[in-house]
């Protein structure tokens, strides 16, 4: 059935259908809607769940570690300065190999305070050992967190789900509802291996000692790298019973363009709607769009991008110093390949600066220049930038 | 040996192995006439260290040298003493 909902509400039924057992989250903007639906959810008795109430949001997945620990089907949600907060207790689940499920409405991190959307704050802890993966509208939110349940519980991982604040959080759009019965078919009661049980006692989380530490995080690092066959494998198992299928990126009229733009999350939509207008006027540009940030496809996108002259990055952060964190990513793809492309990064949208198709033309005029002339005048460029307040003009 | 994926210890009572003796610097010692075997020192004693008795009995080998048991003790039988001393 479809539902006119939220990206919030959205993220908020899917944990209502996966029968999460345990919330624990601590309200932020704009994530604030999850949590409050959840909660109603369950005092209205139609979710048969434990919402613990935190004071904060690393109370809030610490909580989750221990409910994880023992077995519990375990969500929760945060946003921005939520996250950078939880960001400690990230680590320990990811290390500890808990099967947590969170979303994330991205927004920007202070300062200046913003509540609005960019992805700084999910970037900002793309190596704390959590699969990540973007969407790009509310039906993808609804999708991909039910998918995360079954991602994180067979690879025994954390999963973030991260949507853009405000332009998917808070706009309501139709989004197919599947029914109970399908969704518990999809998603059966699970069972953690390393049950936290004081019959059987067990130590969780000791001392990594020098002689043994290395050996953990590689084991990390590998379940990391093959969570990637999960998520494929996950996300075809979820189009044969929804109609709806999830990969590890998304091509979208890419595979003869010269000039391929490569995005996360909603700004994809709105890529997709100027690649149209080009491809009107005969011009061969496409979009890739990465669903999973973290595992990083690297062969998917070697695949995918290696084909085409240039690639333009439009991306909602970046690491001050370096360049935006998917471009400096795809970068490193390249190095050992025998083709590359060449590749531009475009900085936009920060803050909740709306990105206009006026800019995502410019950036790929930018993409078909350096295509035509063989080279990269300018690596990184700011979208919408208005020099004139930062100096560079007068 | 194939390690767990996670730091997971699925065998109880391996802190047996890890012999903490050599951590100490100070050494408690009973006084074995002054000791009324009351067990003040085998209740706080975090390792457990001490096995009741009168006197009771320090085991070396996992004795931090914390000196709470000392610090416990209503009756002054234990002093610590340090390493290498007589």
């Amino acid at each position: 059935m479809k539902q006119l909902v939220t990206g919030d509400e959205a993220a908020a039924i899917a944990a209502k259908l996966a029968r999460v057992k345990v919330i624990s989250a601590y309200p932020i903007t704009p994530q604030t809607i999850i949590v409050e639906r959840l909660a109603e959810f369950v005092a209205d008795g139609e979710l048969d769940a434990e919402y613990i109430k935190v004071e904060s949001e690393h109370s809030a997945l610490s909580a989750c570690l221990g409910s994880a620990a023992v077995g519990a089907r375990t969500f929760t949600a945060t946003s921005s300065q939520g996250l950078m907060l939880m960001s400690e207790i990230l680590f320990v689940a990811s290390g500890m190999r808990l099967p947590i499920v969170m979303a994330n409405a991205n927004r920007s991190l202070s300062a200046p305070l913003s509540i609005w959307c960019d992805q700084q704050d999910s970037v900002a802890v793309r190596d704390c050992g959590w699969i990540q993966l973007y969407c790009e509208n509310n039906q993808e939110v609804l999708d991909s967190t039910i998918q995360a349940f079954r991602i994180a519980e067979e690879s025994l991982l954390p999963v973030m789900v991260c949507f853009d604040g405000y332009i998917l959080s808070h706009t309501a759009e139709p989004v197919e509802i599947p029914e109970q019965a399908e969704v518990d078919k999809f998603l059966p009661p699970y069972k953690y291996p390393y049950l936290l049980d004081p019959e059987k006692p067990i130590t969780m989380g000791a001392v990594g000692v020098p002689e043994y530490y290395e050996e953990f995080r590689y084991m990390l690092q590998e379940a990391v790298l093959k969570s990637k066959e999960k998520i494929i494998e996950v996300g075809q198992a979820f189009g044969r019973q929804f109609g709806r299928k999830s990969d590890l990126i998304e091509c979208y009229r890419s595979d003869d363009a010269d000039v391929i733009l490569l995005t996360m999350g909603s700004l994809s939509g709105s890529v997709k709607e100027v690649i149209d207008e080009y491809r009107g006027h005969d011009e061969r540009v496409g979009l890739v769009k990465v669903r999973a940030f973290r595992p990083f496809p690297e062969k998917e996108l070697v695949d995918s991008l290696a084909h085409a002259k240039a690639i333009a990055v439009l991306e909602k952060d970046f690491s001050p110093g370096s360049t935006g964190a998917l471009f400096s990513d795809l970068s490193g793809t390249f190095v050992n390949s025998r083709k590359s492309p060449l590749l531009l990064n475009f900085i936009c949208g920060l803050g909740g600066r709306d990105v206009s198709s006026l800019q995502i033309r410019e950036a790929t005029k930018a993409a078909m220049e350096a295509a035509k002339i063989g080279e990269v005048k300018k690596t990184v460029r700011w979208l919408g930038l208005r020099e004139t307040m930062v100096g560079l003009k007068p | 040996m194939k390690l767990p994926p996670s730091t997971i210890i699925l065998k109880p009572g391996n802190s047996e192995q890890n012999e903490t003796g050599s951590w100490r610097s100070l050494k408690p010692v009973v006084d074995a006439e002054k000791c009324n075997g009351c067990g003040l020192c085998w209740l706080y004693c975090p390792e457990p260290a001490i096995t009741k008795g009168k006197p009771v009995v320090i085991d070396y080998r996992y004795c931090k040298g914390c000196g709470i048991c000392a610090n416990e003790c209503p009756v002054k039988a234990i002093v610590m003493v340090e390493e290498g001393q007589k």
